[in-house]
């Protein structure tokens, strides 16, 4: 058997998450690079037109995996239906999203098959015969290349943004889907999940805001919010807040950005004492500029950063209020 | 109700990290912290001892250091502490991570192990999943909300983007706790001075050596990552920043 590449996409009823075109943009650069075969593979329950959707992309083969205990999902029949798949057809490399249900199974997956997953990275690197594979540390402070030490099959999770999904390259014609029955036993799944749903309304969309104010750790005590707020209003932005801010009932949840929260793209992402952790980066990697004030020069918020401020907001954003508003007033 | 709290030592959020000369790992002369995820998890394990009585019981794996990650959680009201003392473990993947932990617990019957849903320093997000998996439970993670029910608990998996999902589990069982489940409560003066006399149990790295093999994957490099955006960094006193900040936001930005 030649040696492949395995992009196993996310699907939630019935639709694929896009981050997997991501996925699948990675797998597209390391088949290019290493010259093994390209697969792709969906799980679940009634799954073969997301299976024909996937086909479309320059992949050589896509499989359906089809089980009727795979919806709704759970780690037990992921786990036990892909340990299946993968030893069958073991391939070198196995590629997923870094997704809150990849982090669920994929552990559990590497583990049952004696393997090892490399969770979270943001790239890789070719050196001579060897992948490394590029993830961030200590809160995306350092970074590190790391290798594998045991045999294939290799599983590696990407990071939300890692790669661009709309540079996924189309095929040339259709790939062949080819439906593989999985044969789950009764009693494999031992947790039974109840329907998803939405907590509260969302009271506010911060994905249509043209400027947020956001607020993190560095602003100390749920009275100073009033002082982002004001920069906020003087802007005619959003206010919005790291997790840890909304954690600690500073502000409503709904203004919190990050993989929990919500994903922006802003013109102005204006970051007050953010020190940047990942999960909070990849809610908001995708605004226009970037302003960071920070205390702490190392704050990861600074890589990202457009214009960067090393100091105390307390001393900068009042002054700051100032000038935008005769700003204001000026123009 | 028993339960298992892992946790773990890492370096304090704002410490200026060292890398030591192989370019491997850091350098240890830094300050640490308990890692906050596992600090919900301690508290959501006492919260649920209160509920429903038995016992809170936390293991830590690092050199002596992290001792004090145990002594902090015994004077919060965990009742006592496995250290698996040994600066090697420091350098474990998570799956090894588990197996010691495993191999250090096999003795213990516990009906929920907790672990904080990924630490601080690797961020791999994988230990507590790989336990369950290595002992034969059913797990969840990223959990927001822990009840009591007939035949096990019903936990309040976070999903992405503002979702959430309730789900069932048998007992015993594994969760990952995400951080803001609960507030944490602050050690009292009482608490520290019974801490003293709380059951310290020590491994060493001998007893759960045949457990552990090679690592499964290796950091060939650490290091500062590459900027990939220009910064501008505005520098002055605060005044004179502002109006900078506030003429990039009408000339450069054009915000205003």
């Amino acid at each position: 058997m030649a040696d492949s590449i395995l992009v196993i996409v996310e699907q939630h009823e019935g639709k694929l998450n896009r981050v997997s075109w991501e996925t699948l943009t990675a797998g597209q650069a390391l088949a290019a690079e290493t010259g093994w075969t390209l697969e792709a593979a969906v799980a679940g329950s009634g799954v073969a037109s997301l299976a024909n959707e996937v086909a479309g992309k320059k992949v050589a083969k896509v499989y359906a995996l089809e089980s009727p205990k795979l919806e709704p999902y759970t780690p037990d029949a992921f786990a036990a239906a892909l340990k299946q798949f993968i030893a069958s057809k073991q391939p070198k490399l196995v590629l997923l999203p870094h997704t809150y249900q990849v982090r669920d199974f994929v552990p559990k997956l590497v583990t049952a098959m004696e393997r090892a997953a490399i969770s979270d990275c943001i790239g890789y690197k070719k050196d001579g015969n060897k992948l490394l594979f590029t993830r961030q540390m200590f809160q995306g402070k350092l970074a590190a290349d790391v290798a594998f030490t045991c045999d294939a099959p290799w599983f590696v999770t990407f990071q939300n943004g890692a790669f661009r999904g709309d540079k996924v390259e189309a095929g040339s014609a259709a790939a062949p889907v080819e439906t593989v029955n999985i044969e789950i036993a009764d009693g494999v799944v031992r947790n039974k999940p109840q329907e998803v749903f939405k907590e509260a309304k969302q009271a506010v969309d911060l994905t249509q805001a043209e400027i947020i104010v956001s607020v993190g750790r560095g602003i100390k005590e749920q009275k100073n919010i009033e002082l982002a707020k004001q920069l906020a209003e003087a802007l005619g932005g959003e206010l919005a807040a790291s997790r840890p801010i909304c954690d600690s009932g500073w502000l409503p949840m709904d203004r919190q950005i990050g993989s929990s929260g919500q994903t922006v793209a802003p013109k102005l992402y204006l970051a007050l004492g953010i020190s940047g952790a990942i999960q909070h980066i990849v809610g908001m990697k995708g605004a226009r500029t970037i302003i960071a004030i920070n205390k702490d020069s190392e704050a990861p918020i600074f890589e990202i950063a457009d214009y960067a401020v090393v100091g105390n907001l307390f001393d900068i954003v009042p002054p700051m209020i100032e000038e935008v508003k005769k700003a204001k007033a000026g123009a | 109700m028993k339960i298992l709290v892992c946790m773990k030592q890492v370096p304090q959020k704002d410490a200026p990290l060292k890398l030591n000369e192989s370019g491997t790992w850091i350098r240890e002369d830094v300050s640490y912290e308990v890692n906050e995820p596992d600090a919900f998890a301690l508290e959501e394990a006492l919260r649920q001892k209160e509920k429903h009585s038995g016992e809170v019981v936390v293991i830590t794996a690092g050199p002596a250091r992290a001792q004090q990650v145990l002594r902090e959680a015994l004077a919060k009201g965990a009742d006592r502490a496995i250290h698996l003392e040994d600066s090697a473990f420091v350098s474990l993947d998570a799956s090894n991570t588990a197996r010691a932990f495993a191999a250090a617990i096999k003795d213990e019957k516990f009906d929920l192990i907790f672990t904080g849903l990924q630490s601080d320093d690797y961020g791999y997000a994988q230990t507590g999943v790989v336990l369950a998996e290595l002992l034969g439970w059913p797990h969840a993670t990223i959990i927001m909300q822990i009840e009591t029910t007939d035949g096990g608990i019903r936990v309040k998996r976070e999903l992405e983007a503002g979702y959430f999902q309730f789900v069932d589990m048998p007992l015993p069982a594994v969760l990952t706790i995400q951080s803001g489940i609960n507030k944490l409560r602050y050690a009292t003066l009482i608490g520290i001075k019974q801490a003293k006399n709380k059951p310290l149990r020590k491994v060493t790295l001998a007893e759960v050596q045949s457990a552990i093999g090679a690592n499964l994957q290796k950091i060939e490099r650490l290091y500062i990552p590459q900027k990939t955006k220009n910064t501008e960094f505005l520098e002055g006193p605060p005044a004179e920043v502002a109006k900078k900040l506030v003429e990039k936001l009408r000339n450069e930005v054009r915000v205003l």
